[in-house]
């Protein structure tokens, strides 16, 4: 795993959301977005806000029931969820490979299939501080990764 | 005119013979819940095998409770979306096969959409347009103003949790098991002192929100020490007073901004469809609160069964609706 490069703390789901949109913006077709944290830590309002970012107008919602879920905006975005699964035999069931050369995957609560994941990705891990206080901490895995980081510490490290 | 419905959207396998829409004339259901309670949820590809398995059985009972022969039937309705692709295969090829085998009309028909037409299935009471639906299930929380027979307008939907996945997770949390909607109905009876929890509103919409309801379980949970893996029986207590906290929280919004949305479209009719409309507090109270008459299906046609969707598949029919033989599932189908 990579190291901590950027953490962004933010104080109410809409402004979680708003950090998800600018990384949606910066998002391409064959990007994994890796989210880790517990249950209400985030990371489906976090991806609500992704899914805007690229230019999709709904709403997100959590895919723990379906598994997967679509979005189409400038590019398809793959929700994935994998909380409910605990083997990698269900997690290679899912098709994800197709998925990634399709669209840009976000998939939450990756740490149960890392090995079964691409190793160039960016992970994003959500920790609850306070009721309305999340610490989001990336750490990008790979170049392209580390581009969009840097990019997102030009926009949140000064705020 | 008898439909043959075919359903296996999910993890339910079921086959029903619904004659003009309203009358059951079969209504076969295999259920998967016991296999899949071990993983906690539902498990696409044992799911889809288990389909495989029980579909040819469970359609020669529901053409033998029927009495009747294939030959007999008028058209085939199958449920195409949404739902797990690989489940949804297995209902869709095996109607494919069965009308081209019999020579028989092709429906495909919307998983969300039999739900609804569930409240067509009590001959003693046919639901008058305009009307309301609340579907409350697994996968999904949506308001719909339907005006006519297909006929839809979405007016609200989760915007993060359905509210049956968010009874899964909050059961799960507190250590009650699984499927969250029964265990944790079971766990609260008798309970008197509901723990108080949030309710969003998200006024000015007809949205829903759960996520921030089972964070503060999740939090309530915490505090209060209850460990999932290691319930002692006061422990249980206590988890049970949370559950029902939880659940008095969940069934108050959905019955308030179902009521208020109601009023607002001048409706004469509201019905409740889906798996957690089986949930006796939300029948109770949606039933005392009500401002226009309500309709709810009997607990055995909220959850997942063919005959909504061959009920759906005659008032389709009859309005000359038919599918191809390209039909193809569509996992993300949408109502409207």
């Amino acid at each position: 795993m990579g190291t901590v490069h950027l953490e962004i703390t933010t104080h109410s789901p809409e402004q979680t959301q708003e950090v998800g949109s600018s990384l949606g913006k910066l998002a391409r077709i064959g990007d994994s977005i890796f989210l880790i944290g517990n249950l209400g830590a985030g990371k489906t309002c976090f991806t609500q806000g992704f899914a805007w970012g690229t230019g999709f107008d709904g709403y997100a919602s959590s895919p723990s029931f379906v598994l997967v879920k679509e979005y189409d905006g400038r590019l398809k975005v793959y929700h994935i969820d994998f909380y409910r699964l605990d083997n990698i035999e269900e997690i290679s069931e899912l098709g994800i490979d197709d998925m990634m050369e399709e669209g840009v995957c976000v998939i939450e609560w990756a740490d149960k299939a890392f090995d079964s994941l691409p190793q160039e990705h960016l992970l994003i891990s959500f920790e609850h501080l306070a009721e309305n206080e999340r610490c989001l901490r990336f750490e990008p895995n790979g170049n392209r990764y580390q581009y969009i980081t840097d990019k997102m510490r030009e926009k949140w490290n000064s705020q | 005119m008898k439909i043959l419905g075919i359903e296996t959207s999910c993890d339910e396998t079921a086959v029903a013979v619904v004659e003009d829409g309203t009358s059951i004339l079969s209504n076969v259901i295999a259920s998967q819940v016991e296999i899949h309670s071990r993983y906690g949820g539902i498990v696409p590809e044992i799911a889809s095998r288990q389909h495989l398995l029980a579909s040819i059985p469970i359609l020669e009972k529901a053409l033998q409770d029927a009495n009747i022969q294939l030959e007999d039937i008028d058209a085939i309705a199958v449920t195409n979306g949404p739902g797990l692709a690989g489940s949804l295969v297995v209902g869709v090829n095996l109607a494919k096969s069965l009308a081209l085998a019999s020579d028989l009309p092709l429906i495909s028909v919307n998983h969300l959409e039999g739900h609804i037409y569930a409240n067509w299935l009590d001959e003693r009471n046919t639901p008058e347009f305009p009307l309301l639906c609340l579907i409350v299930s697994g996968g999904h929380t949506d308001l719909v103003l339907m005006t006519d027979h297909g006929k839809y307008e979405q007016l609200g939907r989760t915007r993060d949790d359905a509210a049956g996945e968010a009874f899964d997770k909050v059961a799960r949390l507190l250590g009650l098991g699984y499927p969250g909607g029964p265990v944790i109905e079971k766990a609260t009876i008798g309970i008197e002192n509901p723990r108080r929890l949030p309710r969003a509103w998200l006024k000015g919409t007809d949205d829903f929100s759960f996520s921030g309801l089972k964070t503060a379980t999740l939090h309530m949970a915490r505090d209060l020490e209850i460990i999932a893996d290691e319930p002692s029986p006061a422990i249980h207590k206590i988890a049970a007073e949370v559950a029902a906290g939880f659940q008095e929280s969940v069934v108050d919004v959905l019955v308030t901004k179902t009521c208020e949305a109601a009023q607002k479209c001048n409706v004469r009719q509201i019905l409740l469809a889906g798996g957690v409309a089986a949930n006796t507090q939300l029948r109770e109270t949606m039933t005392k609160r009500t401002p226009v008459p309500i309709s709810i299906p009997s607990p055995i046609l909220c959850t997942d069964n063919a005959a909504m969707i061959a009920s759906c598949g005659y008032f389709r029919f009859v309005a000359g609706e038919t599918s191809r033989w390209d039909l193809d599932v569509n996992a993300n189908l949408q109502l409207v």
